[in-house]
């Protein structure tokens, strides 16, 4: 059996080191080896958007990249969005807007709005929807979401 | 999952041995799109997946109106459409690299990946053929070859690729004078699903832009392969543009197209769209000509 790599990255700006079989995916070593478990295993395939980070500035499906493709990378995850004392504006906004029922899909909607306002700080509703056609939800019907990124462009921008 | 090992190649050199030691047991890995999930599925049994994403050659992206585009095959769509120079030269392929998946696929999935997969339905072969896209190939023994885009993929999921092969970048040549490209495909959704049919055009015309110097029809999910509509393409040189010839050219690529139904379309449903997206990405091509 190949043995597990040894990874050194960071993490929402914090340098983490860890051990990973190479058929982990990086969702698997978030949510089981580093117990962060704000991302979520919807389809595991790529379809649903649950499992959403920034690597390197870029949004990804954590479902879709190894563990072992970290080395010496940046991550953005769910986690590192909040101040201690304070909520990020697109978890405001999510929150002012009710953009959520069950909550499993919010953790990558906020990430994706977060990829898209970092390089569009004010996006039409148009580029939102496409923006955020690869997340998945269930229980909303997507009009709160879309309203809470609107605020979210509003208070950031 | 079965276990396997990663390696990450620093050279080309280093992946085509790494990969041509392992003979079938080992694949290149880009985005990882098609590649984790299939694996994950149980559908390909890997012992080694060698990462060719953060090699230079598999990463140039240059572009200039004397020379062409040189494409890297592991290149992110991402990075392709958010370059205006390329976007205005080869606006068929960005067509195609934005209605891949949505944003976080387009931020890992390559033109070259896309190829390699050999799906009959992937969104950038047709494209890639009717722009005239040559494959450059790097082989274990330190050599390379070149070949037609339309000649890569052989069968469904199968190329031209041997054992220890890896497809390096793509040549793309300078768009000519008063000419375009186009590629739409049908699909039940308005986002995230997989071409029923696709097609791509390209088009040079007249200085007047009345009629047809030339043209090139590739057609995604009517046959085993992406299918380069060659006579087809060959019928429209020193057409007029008209209704006339647009609606020959459509009604020709319909009678070569050999679709099969299945859960996203039957063959019928197949060979109407076949005349409909072929007029369509003809008829868009010219437009774009039109108006530049
Ligand atoms: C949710 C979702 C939606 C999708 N939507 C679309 C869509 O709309 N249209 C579409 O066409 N596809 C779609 N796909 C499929 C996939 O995203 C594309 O085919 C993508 O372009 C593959 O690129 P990649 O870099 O991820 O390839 P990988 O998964 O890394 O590789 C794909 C295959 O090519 C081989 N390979 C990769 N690079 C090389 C190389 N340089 N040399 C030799 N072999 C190589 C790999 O070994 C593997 O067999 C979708 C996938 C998902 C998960
Ligand atoms: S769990 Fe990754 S996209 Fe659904
Ligand atoms: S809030 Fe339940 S899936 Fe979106």
């Amino acid at each position: 059996m190949p043995k597990k790599v040894h990874v050194q990255t960071t993490i929402n700006g914090e340098a983490v080191e860890y051990l990973c079989e190479p058929r982990q995916s990086l969702l698997e070593v978030l949510r089981d080896v580093l117990h962060l478990t704000g991302a979520k295993e919807g389809c595991n395939n790529g379809n649903c958007g649950a499992c959403s980070v920034i690597l390197d500035g870029r949004l990804v499906n954590s479902c879709l990249v190894l563990g072992a493709e970290l080395e010496g990378k940046s991550l953005e995850t769910i986690e590192g969005l909040a101040e201690p004392e304070q909520l990020h504006p697109i978890q405001d906004a999510f929150l002012e807007n009710a953009a959520l029922q069950c909550g499993i899909c919010t953790p990558g909607f906020i990430m994706a709005a977060k990829a898209l306002l970092d390089q569009n700080p004010n996006p039409t509703e148009h580029e939102i929807r496409y923006w955020l056609a690869g997340n998945l939800c269930r229980c909303t019907g997507y009009d709160k979401i879309v309203r809470a990124v609107q605020d979210a462009a509003q208070t950031t921008s | 999952m079965r276990a396997f090992e990663y390696v990450p190649a620093k050279t080309v050199a280093e992946a085509t041995s790494l990969l041509a030691e392992k003979g079938d047991q080992a694949k290149p890995l880009a985005g990882g799109t098609d590649l984790i999930v299939m694996v994950r599925e149980n559908r390909r049994q890997l012992d080694r997946m060698v990462d060719i994403k953060d090699l230079p050659e598999t990463n140039v992206l240059s572009y200039s109106p004397d020379t062409g585009l040189e494409l890297g095959a592991a290149v992110p769509c991402h990075e392709i459409y958010a370059d205006g120079a390329i976007s205005a030269a080869y606006p068929g392929l960005i067509d195609a690299a934005k209605i891949i998946g949505g944003t976080a696929i387009q931020g890992r999935a390559s033109v070259g990946g896309n190829l390699c997969n050999a799906s009959p339905a992937a969104d950038t072969i047709p494209p890639l053929i009717v722009l005239g896209a040559i494959c450059v190939i790097a082989g274990p023994d330190g050599s390379t070859r070149e070949v037609p885009a339309e000649q890569f993929c052989t069968a469904p999921g199968q190329t031209v690729l041997e054992n220890g092969e890896l497809l390096v970048s793509f040549k793309i040549p300078p768009p000519p004078k008063n000419s375009s490209s186009f590629y739409l495909r049908f699909i039940p959704r308005n986002e995230m699903d997989i071409a029923v049919v696709g097609a791509g055009a390209s088009v040079v015309l007249d200085d007047a832009k009345t009629s047809i110097v030339s043209a090139r029809i590739s057609l995604a999910a009517v046959a085993p392969t992406p299918l380069f509509a060659e006579e087809v393409s060959d019928s429209l040189a020193g057409k007029e543009i008209s209704d006339e010839s647009i609606n020959a050219a459509a009604e020709a690529a319909q009678a070569i197209a050999s679709p099969i139904s299945d859960m996203r379309g039957t063959a019928e449903q197949r060979t109407h769209l076949v005349g409909v997206l072929t007029r369509r990405a003809l008829n868009g091509a010219i437009q774009r000509v039109k108006e530049a």
